[in-house]
């Protein structure tokens, strides 16, 4: 592999797709404009009806879609807060609460109440089990349609309310067909930006690789929260379009059975996808359209689809139509890590800090996993943890990381002690990891995966990526930049625009790594890195971790191969159902009696 | 006149939620999957009750019977159609979606096939209205006898043994032959008899109605996830604590924000204990 082939910022060279790939990125806003704005010059007025509904029930998909798709969250009762949106709306412009409000006023408030209600919603979503809240999404929908029949005052009951009318231009049938399709696009247009950003790099994350996404630094309430604001806010500001649609509601015109298409129309989609679920939804909210004798049936029919999808293709239109991931991989790929890029992906390491970990006691039920381990890492230095299967190291490294908090002890940097702070404040340490079983995101590309490394370096918020300003552009690059200069040092930098899951184990082994460097950490701990790698492999893997901790690095090493551990580590820890049975040099612990005994056998 | 109104009321209506809910522990114990067909397939069972009894003109007990075999035909193919395929997936979560398929399929087809509408139950006892009606004693008793019916099948027989043996490791289970799929088809037929027993005993209590499916989906959870699940003492505590509560509410605030306070109160006390009151700490994740 030659300096020249290293492909360029962005990756444009290896997708050799048709296209180029801006167009690609963007395709969702470029369909919509010119199918869309070009509507009126070939559809009727009651297609123009038609596709103002699209164009609604877009603007609420395009919000759930984030939480669905990319968080993997089963919000299946979004339709609350279309209702939600669609009364506070209509209430306004009627004059039932207040002095009448104008429209335009009416849909900003409304957006903001689906905002609050849409992080109440989403709140159970925050610690629950995901039936859990999938459950709770659906008991606020039958609550919302309860109230809204209810509270006769301000939403007519089983009467109804007229729904918002639009001034001018927008009176017409064709202007408010193109308002609502201008707020679709900008709608489009905004998730696609939060889908491209560190911040959708995150909710994929979360969705298929939790752990590994609190080990980079990703803090879970915290951006899910940040998504059902948003969410909720398109729902409203979706109700508030529905209402003007329908000029007159009623409790009855916000059935699950919207809920349902909602869903589906993701669903269908396919996850992590944009193009996906605008096509599902313009095709559920069309079909029923053009079949009328079948209206009634509608809802059943979303309900085989639905089973349909998720028992057939679980992918959906998405990865149908994800033509550059057909393409054959090279198959004979060999890792060939250049450890001399570290300088370029590392920068100057800090040296002179410690890691402590001091009596730390973690017991499972009545199994002592750790009983009293002491252990110190130092920058620079290459520390070996070994011992027999069950003998707790990999429990001390979920202990270090955060995952568990030790009945006794402590863990401390520098005299800082985090024994009991959460999991995703280690990258903020500097402290980062790899896993027994790689914690890969399939869906995502190599890249995509590694830049979720670096994620707590970014410094765009979620309104400036979601805006796509400067700031947002500038971090982009800057990641891009760093996580092709990280596949360049693990030697995959070939593969960077390929899906995950098509990748070889080893070369997942690598990923993770080129994933933990992207932090710059002062300390990294590797899970048996070496386990499913072949002899040659293990060789380079062992030179990089060499020259990873001459940069500076302190590097916690779990392993069950005894010649790497010998090769490459200034010292090593030997654990024995739970103690330290021995710490020193290597070749003090190689001869100590009782290691021999107990784990390197004779 | 009041306090006696809210208590048999609630005992009444609490009682079937806590039949809906042993009934979403006996899927789960059977396959770590909590299903929607629990709420939906209860409501059936006041739909078929309606049906058989009140337009075909069966006799009661036929009417029954039949009920309790349609529930448990549903059981199995809910099993067979939703639960089977996804079982090897289940950290993804599918059994949400393929189970909810299930329930609006027969939601969808109640409402094109029956009525959108409440209808009443016909009486399923000809006798005069005691000190307390049927209809406020009749999910009760069902409840008990359900629970007493359970009891002797865990404890005294070995089908129950081998029940409990699943549900407490599969693997294990399997590992020493028990017959893991018939067993589990067992428990959904067991399930979906409890759900259309919950609905056909309080049919003259809610009648009738599509509305009830949605209804039982939920607060029939709420005690199962307030109790802890999979634990049927919990679901019954919970179920009648529920019922209790929601008609407490509803005689001070009124029907609508009863709901909001169930609602309310079950988020809350999730978010501080998201085990349920009486649950246990959570697996281990790395």
């Amino acid at each position: 592999m030659t300096a020249e082939s290293v492909p360029t910022v962005g990756g444009a060279a290896t997708s050799s797709t048709w296209l180029p790939a801006w167009f690609e990125a963007w395709f969702p806003v470029i369909l919509l404009a010119v199918v869309g704005g070009s509507l009126p010059l070939w559809g009727d007025s009651f297609f123009g009806i038609i596709a103002t509904r699209v164009c609604v029930y877009w603007v609420l998909v395009s919000g759930l879609n984030l939480v669905v798709g990319f968080a993997g969250q089963l919000a299946i009762g979004w339709v609350s807060l279309l209702t939600i949106g669609a009364y506070v709306a209509s209430a306004l412009t009627a004059g039932r609460v207040t002095p009448e409000i104008p429209a335009y006023v009416s849909l900003v408030i409304a957006a903001l109440f689906g905002a609050v209600f849409g992080l109440i919603a989403g709140l159970p979503a925050l610690r629950l089990r995901t039936f859990y809240f999938a459950m709770t999404t659906l008991g606020l929908s039958t609550i919302v349609t309860q109230i809204a029949l209810a509270w006769r005052s301000v939403t007519g009951g089983g009467v109804g309310i007229p729904g918002p009318s639009m001034p001018v231009p927008f009176d017409t049938p064709w202007g408010f067909y193109y308002f609502t399709l201008i707020l679709a696009l900008f709608c489009t247009w905004m998730t696609c930006n939060v889908a491209a950003s560190r911040f959708g790099r995150s909710l994929v994350a979360l969705r298929d690789a939790e752990v590994a996404a609190e080990a980079v630094g990703i803090h879970k309430p915290g951006l899910l929260m940040t998504v059902f604001l948003f969410s909720g806010a398109l729902a409203g500001l979706a109700g508030g379009l529905f209402a003007s649609l329908q000029s007159y509601i009623t409790p009855d015109a916000f059935t699950f059975d919207l809920s349902v298409l909602f869903f589906i129309a993701i669903l269908i989609g396919g996850r992590g996808s944009i193009l996906g679920p605008l096509l599902g939804t313009a095709v559920l909210t069309i079909l029923p359209e053009f079949a009328a004798p079948l209206v009634q049936w509608s809802t059943f029919l979303y309900a085989v689809l639905l089973l349909l999808i998720v028992l057939l293709v679980p992918g959906g239109i998405a990865d149908l139509l994800d033509f550059r991931n057909r393409k054959p991989l090279d198959r004979h790929r060999e890792i060939r890590p250049r450890p001399e890029l570290l300088g370029q992906v590392l920068g100057d390491g800090q040296r002179g800090s410690v890691l402590e970990i001091k009596g730390i006691v973690l017991a499972f039920g009545g199994v002592r996993a750790v009983d009293g381990v002491d252990l110190q890492l130092r920058s620079g230095e290459v520390h070996g943890l070994i011992g027999p299967n069950g003998s707790g190291k990999t429990t001390v490294l979920n202990v270090i990381s955060g995952y568990y908090a030790p009945q006794q002890g402590s863990v401390a940097r520098d005299g800082g002690d985090f024994t009991r702070e959460g999991s995703y404040t280690r990258a903020r340490r500097k402290i980062a990891r790899t896993f027994q079983t790689p914690r890969i995101v399939g869906e995502s590309s190599v890249i995509d995966n590694v830049m979720i490394g670096a994620t707590t370096d970014g410094r765009a918020s979620f309104v400036e990526s979601m805006l796509s300003l400067s700031r947002h552009r500038r971090d982009e690059a800057s990641l891009r930049e760093r996580g092709m200069a990280a596949l360049a040092l693990v030697g995959l930098e070939r593969i960077a625009n390929v899906r995950a899951d098509r990748l070889q184990h080893s070369e997942l082994r690598f990923v993770e790594i080129a994933r933990a460097l992207m932090m710059k950490p002062s300390f990294l701990l590797l899970d048996e890195p070496a386990a499913g790698l072949s002899v040659d492999e293990i060789k380079r893997l062992g030179q990089l971790i060499e020259a990873i901790s001459r940069q500076g690095t302190g590097v916690l090493l779990v392993e069950h191969h005894a010649d790497l551990i010998f090769d490459i580590c200034d010292r090593v820890t030997v654990l024995n159902l739970g103690k330290v049975l021995a710490s020193g040099s290597p070749d003090h612990v190689r001869t100590h009696r009782e290691v021999i005994n107990a784990y390197l056998g004779a | 006149m009041l306090v006696e109104s809210i208590i048999s009321n609630g005992l009444a209506v609490g009682a079937v939620y806590a039949l809906i809910g042993i009934s979403y522990n006996v899927m789960f114990a059977a396959s770590r999957v909590f299903s929607f067909t629990a709420g939906s397939v209860g409501m059936l069972g006041g739909v078929f009750g309606s049906i058989f009894i009140a337009k075909m003109g069966m006799p009661v007990v036929a009417g029954f019977l039949l009920t309790l075999l349609l529930g448990a035909i549903l059981g199995v193919i809910t099993e067979f159609v939703a639960v089977r395929p996804v079982l090897k997936s289940l950290d993804q979560h599918l059994y949400v979606l393929s189970t909810l398929a299930v329930a609006l399929m027969i939601q969808q087809l109640t409402a094109i096939y029956f009525s959108t509408d409440a209808v009443p139950f016909p009486r399923v006892i000809p006798i005069e209205a005691g000190i307390v009606d049927q209809k406020f004693w009749l999910p009760i008793l069902a409840c008990i006898v359900t629970i007493l019916g359970l009891e002797y099948l865990f404890r005294h027989t070995l089908i129950g043994r081998a029940f409990l043996a699943i549900a407490e490791d599969t693997y294990a289970a399997r590992a020493l032959g028990l017959p893991e799929v018939g067993l589990r088809m067992a428990s959904y037929a067991l399930a979906g008899m409890i759900s259309v027993l919950a609905g056909f005993a309080a049919g003259q209590l809610l009648f009738a109605s599509l509305a009830n499916g949605p209804l039982l989906n939920f607060y029939g959870f709420v005690p199962v996830a307030l109790g802890g699940m999979g634990s049927n003492r919990g679901a019954v505590i919970g179920g009648l604590a529920l019922g209790l509560f929601q008609q407490t509410a509803n005689y001070f605030f009124g029907g609508i924000f009863s709901s909001v306070a169930v609602f309310i109160v079950f988020i809350v006390v999730l978010l501080v204990r998201p085990e349920g009151l009486a649950g246990a700490a959570t697996a281990r994740r790395v």
